[in-house]
Parts: structure tokens; C-alpha cells; sequence
């Protein structure tokens, strides 16, 4: 069936071969010859050169590879899992950690908070990043494995709702954001807005934003089925946007002029707070939630370095400038 | 002489053994998707290692996953609704426990959790307590609520997905497999005639300098890798549909079978390209000695030569859209409702998987859920397969 495809009812190269075998067949006993196969891959070149610099070529590369890993056997190494959120500043971080710790090496991997967590859980990470509080069935799994875990706060996150800049919309309550995101509110007029229908855009579910966004904004409600789930936050803030009657929520340090945050209230409309910097510091502004790297207790010793990097005065500003807020 | 010989006998065997073992990865990698998508039924759906208890006194006791889906969004405010007493229906969670009792009363390290829940439980008559079964140390004598086993039939007619809803997990594949067909079909049917009319073009048309510059054109097409389409998907097409068609949302089916077909374009073009120009020139000019035009020719007698090799390309551009995960996941917007038209947000099978893997704990019900999901997609591949090989070689036998 297969061989059909790409050559359908040609029967010549398989003939071409055939003469071309017997071709060297009739020569084979006036000078010896290349093993088949070896015949059939290099036709016209000189076998033995061929093989030569193909030796030659082996040899460099093994040379080069054993070279790198005798480099890499002196250092140590770590690797970072988890929150998307998380992943600019650890990335940053672990830049300019390495930038002054030669020996060191940082793997930086994104997939989501509970990616991380459970990686943790399984071995397969030093450090799990997360942008929402350890579960309660997490921290007893973790127990159960044996593992004595430690979390650490690095840094402070803001969630901004955002909106259309063409969207009349200021500001919306919790309840009001409870609705528009179960499902239950589907159009802008319901809120204050002109007619017209409410696009949803969240993040997949692998994301700890989901989560946090489920847990203190929804009340532990389920999203609604018909809920947009972009693949990254960069994605909601394109849709967003160019989508007039959008709606999203993504972690402060993303705003762009492109997309309006809008103010909440979680004391049903009494006092509304703008997502600003100063309101997340002074805890005003409800939809903050802190960022923690988690990690074994056990292996702290090796982790050390890096972590009081994070929380030195060097590491902080990184997060100021991540547009996360810092801890200090 | 003996020498090559044996070299010879040596390369046979270490083709044969490659051969060997390659189908038998094969098989093995499809027998483990389908040992791990068929274990997904018949399990509970509450998710695994957790549990439900009630009140001695609630006679309720089993419940459909949708039902307790409902239950925990908070759709139903009375037992009697479900089949039970008039009391109000109160919930709790682990978290809860740990904010309603001291630290006194839940250990240290919670280990008296069990005695936590038999309280709730003996003082609410409406509680239902959702807890890690591993966290209660002695479980006996608290009434448990069960769920109804998922069957293959509520796997694939059900309507609704909601894998990570709390406690249960909800797995209806229906929109997910419309989303997918809807998306993979369109995409192949506006990409065929261009990719046909492409191919015919610069195997018989074309000028042969022409083609020099565009066929290695069109296959660069195909190594683009498809984030970069998404990303062109999501910048340059949904905005167009999406002001094109006055819509809401940009994010759509249409936008996914565009990106989709514009995919698929290099695959089909390049194999019946490949499929027309192998055709021996006795057979074109055959029928050009016999006074038929050159568009005679090609429709009449080039085509159904090439029909073999046309499928193929139609069966590989086909698989390319089917599979196709991170363009897809970019444009077609990812809400898991039936599909009402091209105009509306879809779910597709790859998709899902791709975005939904991250989450899912290894061995775990959403995981098994997510691999059942991969074998429909095996199943559909295949079957589209088989139906344009044997349409291509029923035209043949003609």
C-alpha cells in the first residue's frame, strides 16, 4: 500500500536497480568491492574516503560531546517548574544568577502551577513555582511521598480584569465578574455597558491564574462551558485586544495600552480600586495573590545560593521590574 | 569476497530486526494508548483518592456526575430536589474543615480530620463533605455518597466537558469530536481544490523555471513550524473574520479550518505534484496523439492515473489537519460547547489534550480521560484512511 503512494504504477526505478545490480555483479570478480549496501548509498564516491571523513566526523563530535560533559559535571545544576506567571521572573532571575555563578546551572520550564507541584511530588524538579496557595489534598500528598516541604514567598502578583478599550465599562463588582464568568451575565448592558454580547477569555486549566481566579473571584463556581481558554496570557491580551466586546483577566506585569483594566469591588460596590501598583501594595486592590517557589527541605543546602539571591535587594528590583510587586 | 558476503548477510539482518522492531514499537505504543483509554471506563467519576459523605440520616446515595457537577455549582439548594429530605444542602471542603476547627481540633498535621467530618455530619443533616479519603485516618461509619460509573456511551454523547471541575470531573467527548470532524473537514475541503489546482498546475502548466522557484517554495511552506501559523492565525485571520463577518468573536471553527487548510496546502501539493509528474510521458502522450486537448488529458487520463498517488496526499493532508494541535489551540478559541457553525468558538480532540495534559496527575481519571479522547482520534484517522484508500481503489478496479 505504502510504496504505492508516491510512485503509483512505476515499476522503472525497481527495474534500474535490478540492472544496476547485475551491472556489478558481472565486474565483482575484477577488482573487490564495497559491501552492498555501502555500494548503494555512495555510488559514485570513493568508499574509503567516504568512510574516512565520516570517522573523522564521529570522532570530532564524540570528542565534542565528552567535552561538554565533563564541563557540566563540575557544576551544579537545578531545574525551575511551574507557573506560567512565575516564568519571566524566574527566567530573569536565573539569568543573572548565573551570570555571576559560573558553576551553575538553571533549567527554567513553564506548563502551569500544578505542573510544577506535581513534579515536585514526582522528583522531576528542585524548585516548583506557584502562583496559588498549595491545596490541602497537595500538601498530604506531598506528606505522603515523604517530602518536607518549604514555601517561599518571592514575590506579589495583581490580577487585572481587562476590557476592550472601546468598552464603556469602569468597573465591576465581584458578584458582577461571578456572573459574567459562570455564565450567568452574558451581556454588557446587564453591567452597565452598551448592548453587546460578553466574550469570556480565560486560561486553560493547567494555569494557576485559572485556578486563583476560580477560587477568589468566582467563589469555587465552575467557569462557564463557553468560556474562550487561550493557551497563554500573551494570547488573551492579543484577543482582548481586537475583540470589542472581550473580557480577561491576566497578571498585572502584562497590561498593555492595547487592553483597560478595570477597578473592583469586593464589598459589593461600596469602594472600587484600580489594579495600580499602590493599591496592590497597600492591599486595597482585592485580586492580589503572592508568588511562592516550593521546594524539598532537604535539598535547601544547594538551593541556597539562589534563593537569597531572589530576596536580596538585587533579586527584588528584578521583580519590580518584572512588574510584580516585591516582598520587602 | 567471503567477506562481503557476510557483511551482506549482516545488513540483512540488521534491516530485518529494524523492521522487526519498529512495527512491534508501533503496536505496542497503540496498544498502551488503548490499555489506557478503555481502563477510563467503568471507573467512578469523583476523582481518584477523594470522597463524598453525607448524613446518616440522607437517604440520597448515588448520583450521576452531572447531577453532583450541579450540586457543587450550587444549582440545587434542597436534598429534596435530589431525591432526598427537605434539608438545605450545605457543602464543605477540606479547606473549609481547616477554616471551621482549630488547629486543636484537626492535629497538628491534621491527622484527626475523621472526627472533624463526623461532626459536620452528625450536627448538618444537609452536609455533604468532600475530602481526600487519605486524609481521614478511620473513615468507618460515615455514609458515603457515590457516583455513577462512567459508561462509554456517557463518554461519548455526553455534551459536556468539564475534566477539572471539583469534586467531579465531567467527560462528555461529543463537543470535543463534532469540534474536531467540523474543523479537519472544512479545512480539507477549501484546501483540495487549491492544492489540486496547485499541483496540476506545476507538474503540467508551469514553465519549468517557474516551478524551479515555487515548489521548493511551497515546501518550505511545510516546515514552518505551526506555532508560527497560530501565531498568524490569531494576528492576521481571526481579526478579519471577525470584522469580515461583524462578529463577537473572532476565535471561531472558520478561523481554525483556514489556518488548517493554508496548512495542509504544502502536503497535498507536494505529493500529487509528485503523484502527476511520475506518470510515464507514453501515457500523456498517448492521449495527446489521440487529439484530446491538453485539459482533456489532464482530467481524463493524468487525474485517475494519479488517483492513488491523490489520495494519499488527500489521506497525509487529512492526518496533518486531524492532528494538527498548537495552530488549533491558538485560533479556534477552546470553549467546549456543541458546535453550532464555522461562525462559533470549537474544541478540538488535540487541543484539548495538549492544553489539558499539564494538569492532569499521572494515572489519575483525567489523565486515563485525555488518553480515551486520543484513542477517538486514532479511530477517526483511521477510519478516514481506510474510507479514501478503498474509494480510491474501488475507482481503480473500475
Amino acid at each position: 500500500m505504502v510504496k504505492n503512494y508516491l510512485c503509483p504504477k512505476s515499476e522503472a526505478p525497481l527495474v534500474a536497480i535490478k540492472t544496476n545490480i547485475q551491472h556489478i555483479d558481472s565486474q565483482e570478480f575484477t577488482k573487490p568491492q564495497p559491501p552492498f549496501l555501502l555500494r548503494h548509498l555512495f555510488p559514485k564516491l570513493k568508499i574509503l574516503k567516504e568512510m574516512k571523513t565520516i570517522l573523522k566526523l564521529l570522532v570530532f563530535s564524540l570528542t565534542l560531546i565528552s567535552c561538554g560533559g565533563s564541563k557540566s559535571s563540575q557544576s551544579t545544576s537545578m531545574t525551575i517548574k511551574g507557573s506560567d506567571t512565575v516564568l519571566p521572573l524566574a527566567q530573569k532571575t536565573a539569568e543573572s544568577f548565573m551570570g555571576q555563578h559560573k558553576e551553575t546551572a538553571i533549567t527554567v520550564v513553564g506548563g502551569g502551577s500544578g505542573t510544577g507541584i506535581t513534579a515536585l511530588m514526582d522528583g522531576n524538579t528542585d524548585i516548583a513555582m506557584s502562583s496559588r496557595d498549595l491545596k490541602a489534598e497537595e500538601k498530604i500528598k506531598l506528606k505522603e511521598k515523604g517530602l518536607d516541604i518549604e514555601v517561599l514567598t518571592i514575590g506579589i502578583d495583581a490580577l487585572a480584569v481587562v476590557v476592550n478599550p472601546e468598552n464603556k465599562v469602569q468597573k465591576l463588582t465581584r458578584e458582577q465578574l461571578e456572573g459574567i464568568f459562570t455564565g450567568s451575565i452574558n451581556n454588557w448592558s446587564e453591567v452597565g455597558g452598551e448592548s453587546m454580547e460578553i466574550v469570556v477569555y480565560s486560561r486553560e486549566n493547567s494555569s494557576g491564574t485559572y485556578e486563583f481566579f476560580k477560587e477568589h473571584v468566582m467563589d469555587k463556581k465552575n467557569y462557564s462551558s463557553k468560556v474562550l481558554n487561550m493557551p497563554a496570557t500573551g494570547a488573551i491580551v492579543q484577543s482582548v485586544s481586537q475583540t470589542k466586546g472581550a473580557i480577561g483577566y491576566i497578571g498585572m506585569a502584562y497590561v498593555t495600552p492595547e487592553v483597560r483594566t478595570l477597578d473592583v469591588s469586593y464589598d459589593s460596590g461600596a469602594n472600587f480600586y484600580a489594579p495600580s501598583f499602590e493599591n496592590a501594595m497597600n492591599k486595597t486592590y482585592p485580586i492580589s495573590r503572592p508568588l511562592y517557589y516550593i521546594f524539598d527541605n532537604s535539598k535547601k543546602d544547594n538551593l541556597k545560593p539562589y534563593l537569597d539571591f531572589c530576596l536580596s535587594s538585587e533579586g527584588q528590583a528584578l521583580v519590580k521590574e518584572i512588574g510584580f510587586l516585591p516582598v520587602q | 569476497m567471503i567477506m562481503n558476503r557476510k557483511v551482506e548477510k549482516g545488513f540483512e539482518v540488521l534491516i530485518r530486526t529494524c523492521g522487526y522492531f519498529t512495527s512491534l514499537v508501533v503496536v505496542l505504543i497503540i496498544l498502551f494508548l488503548f490499555k489506557e483509554g478503555i481502563s477510563f471506563i467503568g471507573d467512578s467519576p469523583i476523582e481518584e483518592g477523594y470522597a463524598l459523605y453525607l448524613s446518616d440520616e440522607n437517604p440520597v446515595g448515588t448520583l450521576s456526575e452531572d447531577q453532583i457537577k450541579d450540586l457543587f455549582d450550587g444549582k440545587y439548594k434542597l436534598w429534596s430536589e435530589l431525591g432526598g429530605k427537605s434539608d438545605s444542602i450545605r457543602i464543605f471542603s477540606l479547606d473549609d474543615l481547616t477554616e471551621i476547627f482549630s488547629e486543636e481540633e484537626t492535629g497538628k498535621d491534621l491527622e484527626h480530620l475523621d472526627r472533624c467530618t463526623r461532626k459536620l455530619t452528625d450536627s448538618i443533616p444537609g452536609a455533604l463533605v468532600f475530602v481526600l479519603e487519605a486524609a481521614l485516618s478511620d473513615p468507618s461509619g460515615l455514609k458515603k455518597l457515590n457516583a455513577k460509573p462512567i459508561t462509554l456511551s456517557s463518554f461519548l454523547t455526553g455534551q459536556q466537558w468539564f475534566p477539572t471541575a471539583k469534586p467531579v470531573g465531567v467527560y462528555g467527548s461529543l463537543p470535543l469530536f463534532l469540534g474536531t470532524l467540523l474543523v479537519s473537514i472544512m479545512a480539507i475541503l477549501m484546501a483540495l481544490p487549491f492544492g489540486l489546482a496547485g499541483a496540476i498546475y506545476l507538474a503540467e502548466i508551469a514553465d519549468k523555471r517557474i516551478r524551479n522557484i515555487l515548489k521548493p517554495l511551497i515546501e518550505l511552506l511545510s516546515g514552518i513550524p505551526s506555532v508560527v501559523y497560530g501565531f498568524f492565525g490569531l494576528v492576521v485571520i481571526v481579526p478579519w473574520i471577525q470584522e469580515g463577518l461583524g462578529l463577537a468573536v473572532g476565535e471561531t471553527a472558520l478561523a481554525g479550518s483556514i489556518v488548517l487548510a493554508i496548512m495542509a496546502l504544502p502536503t497535498i501539493i507536494t505529493v500529487s505534484e509528485d503523484a502527476i509528474r511520475t506518470i510515464p510521458s507514453d501515457v500523456r502522450q498517448a492521449s495527446l496523439a489521440l487529439g484530446a486537448s491538453q485539459w482533456q488529458t489532464i482530467v481524463r487520463v493524468l487525474l485517475p492515473y494519479a488517483s492513488s498517488g491523490i489520495s494519499a496526499a488527500i489521506i497525509l493532508g487529512i492526518g496533518r489537519a486531524m492532528g494538527e494541535t498548537m495552530a488549533v489551540l491558538m485560533v479556534t478559541g477552546n470553549a467546549a460547547v456543541m458546535p453550532h457553525g464555522l461562525t462559533h468558538p470549537i474544541r478540538t480532540i488535540p487541543a484539548t489534550i495538549a492544553a489539558e495534559l499539564g494538569e492532569a496527575s499521572f494515572g489519575g481519571l483525567h489523565f486515563k480521560a485525555l488518553f480515551a479522547l486520543g484513542c477517538i482520534l486514532f479511530l477517526i484517522t483511521f477510519v478516514t484512511n481506510y474510507l479514501v484508500d478503498s474509494f480510491s481503489a474501488g475507482k481503480k478496479s473500475k
